[in-house]
């Protein structure tokens, strides 16, 4: 016997094993059709959790979306906030919002990608590695104010960026790093090695098989993993709060060394600060809606790209 | 020739890269030991104080660290049931259909940032629950558990759906030709072998609301009080995360208070760290019961 058909043999055995104990207890056929009553409980008791889960996702969304429909208007999306926070409009917040996320990007795409491709295709497979790869797992588990603080100690402290665009993107770019890294790392693994012998044996150089046949094939699994974290990026607030936002800003920042507003840091300032709670609850709502039109959008690409390459697969 | 040069370059992209992840764990050490000159480990760990900016201050983050246990043993009451129910809908009861559009609607739905659930809870969430159970502040820690709990869902719900889909089929089909129903091949068959691969869900649920900032910054409330009796589920607290976030913007550069707030990190830092090994080690278990590699 092969070992694959002994361990299948064994995983059988074991299920069987399992499900006879399972059925010893069950005698007489008083107790079979109790079996039947608690299986209705409990089916209903699953669908009811469905149920309970979806509504108030639901109505977290439904809430945002009418309410912070009453808000948006051309005005809202094109204007400078003015009266002290109560009319105007956001847009140096949104503008804000896509510097942070399109320098964050700038620096972790790169430094992620080339990272996996080292990790995966050029070093040696030993135990170092397998330390590397469970670290960067970690990291991708740390709470992101905690990247907040090591972004003010080193960025705008060590470095001297200040509380800056500069600072909050490099920041950023820090705390996704690990995802990057573990997603394109998940995708290049994934891609046979017959693929790379074929390619290797027609003559190929190593660099020459990385770029024309490893990397095209694990393009959707490392672009998905690169687009969930753009919009992890987009809504994240705690990294930015000490490194790059501010509260209220006149017109449009003017270098990478300026302070910047972002949408999800307006929104907690509107609802923590300020002296007119009615109004800036508006336009909270206003930001809120624009900040999950912005995240949910980015994520239904991934999420349709990785379902698409599933199909395929 | 060309070929070393690429080789050279990855190598020196891949080191810098790893060079700033280990520069978080030194960095943390760094700005967080000044504080053990003036306060000792123990004294920070277990001290019943926080009063960072009172003369002469104290820095006892037992506070913080049991608000923080408090509003995560609370999500666990939500996001646990809801979370691992709604997986077991989608594996079993979701028809196909049902299920091409409830999974990805869901994984979407983890995506939301947490800011807009802070902000769900302080603008509705709050007013509500201070009506409808007479509590004198909407902002406490049951608001945040609810919220932090709910937050935690889909990402629970979907990591137990992939660690029960893994399940091979032949453990169920043997099941069903014995005899058991349905719900006694889940229950006795199916959830026992998937269980590390649950309980890695919950424990990265589990992680993700111990570390989560903008949400219980915004629901929490923010007094720094020892919760002690049932009823300190309404009051409000204040965990380690709101901390560093709400003080760090006041606290001096260089001073105790901004090392503490480092020191804060630091343990943070660690609880995640364990969490997450915790998580490894099990799944790596799961992945070997069932035969599957990596």
């Amino acid at each position: 016997m092969s070992g694959k058909e002994q361990f299948a043999s064994i995983k059988t055995s074991y299920s069987i094993e399992k499900a006879f104990n399972c059925i010893t207890k069950i005698e007489s056929p008083q107790k079979k059709s109790n079996g039947k009553f608690i299986q209705k409980i409990g089916f209903f008791l699953l669908g009811l959790s469905m149920i309970i889960v979806l509504v108030f996702l639901g109505s977290i969304v439904y809430f945002i979306v009418t309410k912070g429909m009453r808000a948006i208007s051309w005005e809202f999306l094109t204007q400078v906030p003015k009266s002290a926070m109560t009319k105007g409009g956001v847009a140096p917040a949104i503008v804000g919002t896509l510097y942070l996320t399109l320098g964050s990007m700038v620096f972790a795409i790169p430094l992620g990608l080339a990272c996996a491709i080292y990790l995966c295709e050029y070093s040696p497979k030993n135990v170092v590695v397998n330390i590397i790869r469970i670290s960067i797992n970690n990291l991708a588990g740390v709470p992101s104010v905690v990247f907040g603080l090591f972004g003010l100690a080193l960025f705008v402290k060590f470095f001297g960026f200040g509380v800056s665009i500069l600072s909050g993107s490099l920041t950023l770019g820090i705390l996704v790093l690990p995802s990057i890294i573990s997603a394109a790392q998940e995708s290049l693994l994934a891609v046979p090695h017959s693929l790379r012998e074929a390619s290797l044996a027609l003559g190929a150089t190593h660099w020459q098989t990385i770029k024309k046949i490893v990397l095209p094939t694990a393009l959707p699994g490392i672009l998905t993993g690169v687009i969930l974290s753009i919009g992890r990026v987009a809504g994240e607030t705690a990294p930015i709060l000490f490194t790059a936002a501010t509260f209220y800003m006149r017109g449009y920042p003017k270098s990478v060394f300026s302070e910047v507003m972002a949408l999800p840091y307006h929104i907690y300032a509107l609802m923590t600060e300020g002296t007119h709670p009615e109004a800036q609850t508006q336009i909270a709502y206003g930001c809120a809606l624009l900040l999950l039109i912005l995240v949910l959008s980015v994520s239904s690409v991934a999420i349709v790209i990785r379902q698409k390459t599933k199909i395929s697969a | 020739m060309k070929e070393k040069i690429y080789k050279w370059a990855f190598t020196v992209l891949a080191f810098s890269s790893l060079l700033f992840l280990t520069g978080i764990t030194i960095i943390l050490f760094k700005e967080s030991l000044p504080l053990f000159q003036k306060v000792k480990f123990f004294d920070f760990i277990f001290g019943k104080a926080w009063y960072p900016t009172y003369e002469p201050p104290e820095f006892g983050i037992l506070p913080l660290i049991s608000a923080s246990v408090l509003v995560t043993i609370g999500a666990l009451f939500v996001c646990v049931p809801l979370g691992i129910g709604s997986a077991l809908y989608l594996h079993e009861l979701a028809g196909p259909k049902q299920k091409a559009i409830l999974k990805p609607t869901i994984e979407i739905l983890a995506s939301i940032p947490s800011i807009v659930f802070g902000f769900f809870a302080m603008a509705v969430m709050a007013p509500f629950l201070q009506r409808l159970l007479h509590i004198p502040v909407g902002l406490c820690a049951f608001t945040a558990s609810v919220i932090l709990g709910i937050m935690a869902v889909p990402t629970v719900c979907s990591i137990a759906e992939d660690a029960l889909s893994y399940v091979p089929k032949s453990f169920k089909e043997a099941s069903l030709a014995v005899g058991a129903n349905r719900w006694q091949t889940l229950t006795r068959v199916v959830i026992p072998a998937a269980g590390s691969g649950i309980s890695t869900a919950i424990i990265l649920g589990m992680s993700r609301a111990i570390g989560e900032t903008m949400t219980v910054l915004m629901a929490a409330g923010g007094a720094a009080i020892i919760p002690n009796k049932l009823s300190d589920l309404f009051a409000p607290v204040r965990p380690m995360t709101a901390t560093i976030a709400a003080e760090m913007g006041e606290a001096a550069m260089g001073s105790f208070h901004y090392h503490a707030l480092f020191a804060i990190g630091l343990t943070l830092f660690f609880i995640t760290f364990i969490f997450n090994i915790i998580a490894e080690l099990i799944s790596r278990k799961f992945r070997l019961k069932l035969g599957l590699s990596g």
